[in-house]
């Protein structure tokens, strides 16, 4: 996608991208649950690396970034800068309730809701916290999410089209009797 | 030579929560630690005076990933003590049963964290398998591996059934040979002996006057340790001792907390062999009367004191949280002093920092630059006078 010229290149990188996904993770205001869940990801038992999936500190190296927590004021804007760091394409997991909806602390003073109304968000993981099973399974659908998005050509086709403007003097379907 | 500012986080490959440090050196010595905990400030104690018992404790849990069970009963413990509730013995001895298999995974976290920070990665793996079992049984206990949701206002959500205890206790067997593996390991192995002794040293006399707390003071010698000198749920009926050190460093923390990982076991053995008949809980008051009082229990990391006052009403009036972490800061900005740049992931860890219960909120005003007094943890984070200052970003 953000390759440059065609062909061969273009299909080697998209591949090596889908075998092996490079993941950030950003605490922005956690209970520290889910962090402590994706680092048993990387232990014995479940063991992401024999997938290719690596954690990486830095998000100029990753593809996917895993967002914990409900984002704090402080930390939305940072949230924000560090998205804005990972090449294209990239791809954001909202990990667990507060990721997702806010969860338990929904309406705090110092909360923004959710991930989603600082960056885009492609894959939800409910639970509180996810269990690593789940966490993975959110990795391999960005995966095919990457690999669809690779046959399109872009994000482009799956993102949300706006509504079409009222035209004037035309009734609703909802006020039609 | 002239000092130099080295600012480190909020996001940074060497941490794992948002913290802001900014370390100022000389050389390769450290001169001085400033900290900013106030990236994870969500506002919990205010939400918590909005909603009712029933709805405060998932809320509270929730305040730490690691030790959600110390909040949740310390939190408990205090109302049913302001209701004047004595819980069932069995409710007793399941809370202690969980309060002590979440001291051992969060050891046996810190345990890998620690042997990770000095770059012994095969210790760190080996911990993190250990832990799974714990993480089993919790599961089966409480049906969650975090967030276990045992506690109640009057006693405990969940019964034990003598099918789970079979399998908790066939679990322990294995774990205790492993633990008696860490703690002769500790001992002799060459990695961990040359990087953790004599690194972030600190006396018993200083331990004592930065309010230290938890192993980092039991490892200075601080014979204190609030299970056994203020009890609380069936610790005065259980047979175990409180571990000290006298080394003081990164080297007698990792002695204590090893040590104390071997008293959780005996604990938990000795609670699911021992645990009496009866009901889990009883029923509580939807009110609770006016009063005040400063809930203490010994979280893994130290000292929890949750200080609530009531007023006669389903909900809390005020409820501060001063967890072990915010007591132990101080204690870590006087042993980095005079260290090295390259031990601050050490001694750091060595404390087993948990940002999210500790983050405070000091609001500054724009104009003038000063801080507004008592504004830890939220109290003139709801001001609108201060919202108009422009504090919010």
């Amino acid at each position: 996608m953000a390759v440059p010229g065609n062909g061969i290149s273009r299909r080697l990188v998209s591949w090596a991208r889908i075998k092996s996904p490079w993941i950030t993770v950003y605490n922005s205001g956690g209970c520290n649950a889910c962090d402590i869940e994706i680092i048993a990801c990387l232990m014995p038992r479940f063991d992401v690396e024999r997938f290719g999936i690596l954690v990486r500190g830095s998000p100029r190296h990753a593809d996917i970034l895993i967002v914990t927590g409900t984002p704090t004021l402080k930390q939305a804007s940072r949230l924000r800068r560090v998205w804005e760091q990972i090449p294209e394409p990239k791809y954001v997991i909202a990990l667990g309730a507060c990721g997702s909806s806010g969860g338990v602390f929904r309406g705090l003073y110092q909360v923004v809701d959710r991930v989603e109304s600082v960056i885009p968000v492609d894959v939800y993981v409910a639970g509180c916290p996810p269990r690593p099973d789940e966490i993975i399974n959110a990795v391999v659908r960005c995966i095919d999410l990457l690999r669809e998005d690779t046959a399109h050509g872009g994000k482009e086709w799956r993102q949300k089209k706006p509504l079409p403007a009222p035209v004037p003097g035309e009734k609703s379907p909802a006020e039609v009797p | 030579m002239p000092e130099v500012v080295v600012p480190i986080g909020p996001h940074h490959p060497a941490l794992k929560e948002p913290v802001n440090f900014r370390v100022i050196a000389d050389g390769e010595k450290i001169v001085r630690l400033e900290l900013d905990l106030s990236y994870n400030h969500r506002g919990i104690e205010k939400a918590a005076e909005q909603r009712n018992f029933i709805r405060v404790l998932p809320l509270l849990e929730r305040v730490c990933g690691i030790c959600s069970h110390s909040h949740a009963t310390a939190f408990a413990k205090g109302v049913e003590e302001i209701m004047g509730l004595e819980i069932p013995p069995r409710a007793r001895y399941i809370r202690t049963i969980i309060a002590e298999l979440e001291r051992m995974h969060s050891h046996l976290l810190w345990l890998g964290v620690a042997a990770h920070e000095i770059g012994f990665n095969t210790l760190f793996m080996w911990s993190w398998r250990d832990r799974e079992a714990v993480q089993d049984t919790l599961e089966e206990m409480s049906g969650n591996r975090v967030h276990y949701g045992m506690n109640e206002i009057g006693g405990v959500r969940r019964d034990l059934t003598p099918a789970q205890i079979k399998t908790a206790l066939a679990r322990l067997p294995d774990l205790e040979d492993r633990i008696q593996k860490y703690v002769g390991m500790v001992n002799s192995e060459e990695t961990m002996l040359i990087r953790f002794r004599g690194v972030g040293k600190m006396s018993r006399e200083e331990a004592l006057k930065y309010g230290a707390v938890g192993p980092t003071a039991r490892a200075s010698g601080v014979d204190y340790d609030v299970r056994r000198d203020d009890p609380y749920l069936a610790y005065d009926e259980i047979p175990w001792k409180v571990i000290t050190d006298n080394h003081g460093d990164v080297y007698g923390r990792t002695r204590v907390r090893v040590g104390e990982l071997w008293e959780s076991t005996q604990i938990v053995r000795f609670c699911l062999e021992n645990i009496p008949a009866g009901p889990v809980r009883v029923e509580a008051p939807k009110n609770a009367p006016e009063g005040e009082i400063l809930s203490r229990y010994e979280a893994p990391r130290g000292e929890l004191a949750h200080y609530i006052r009531t007023n006669g009403t389903d909900k809390v009036e005020r409820i501060d949280i001063r967890s072990p972490t915010l007591a132990n800061w101080t204690s870590v900005a006087m042993c980095l002093t005079g260290q090295n740049l390259a031990d601050i992931p050490v001694i750091v860890a060595a404390i087993d920092p948990c940002l999210s219960c500790t983050c405070r909120m000091v609001v500054v005003h724009r104009r003038g630059g000063r801080a507004v007094p008592g504004t830890a943890a939220g109290e003139s984070g709801h001001d609108p006078k201060s919202r108009q200052d422009g504090w919010r970003p």
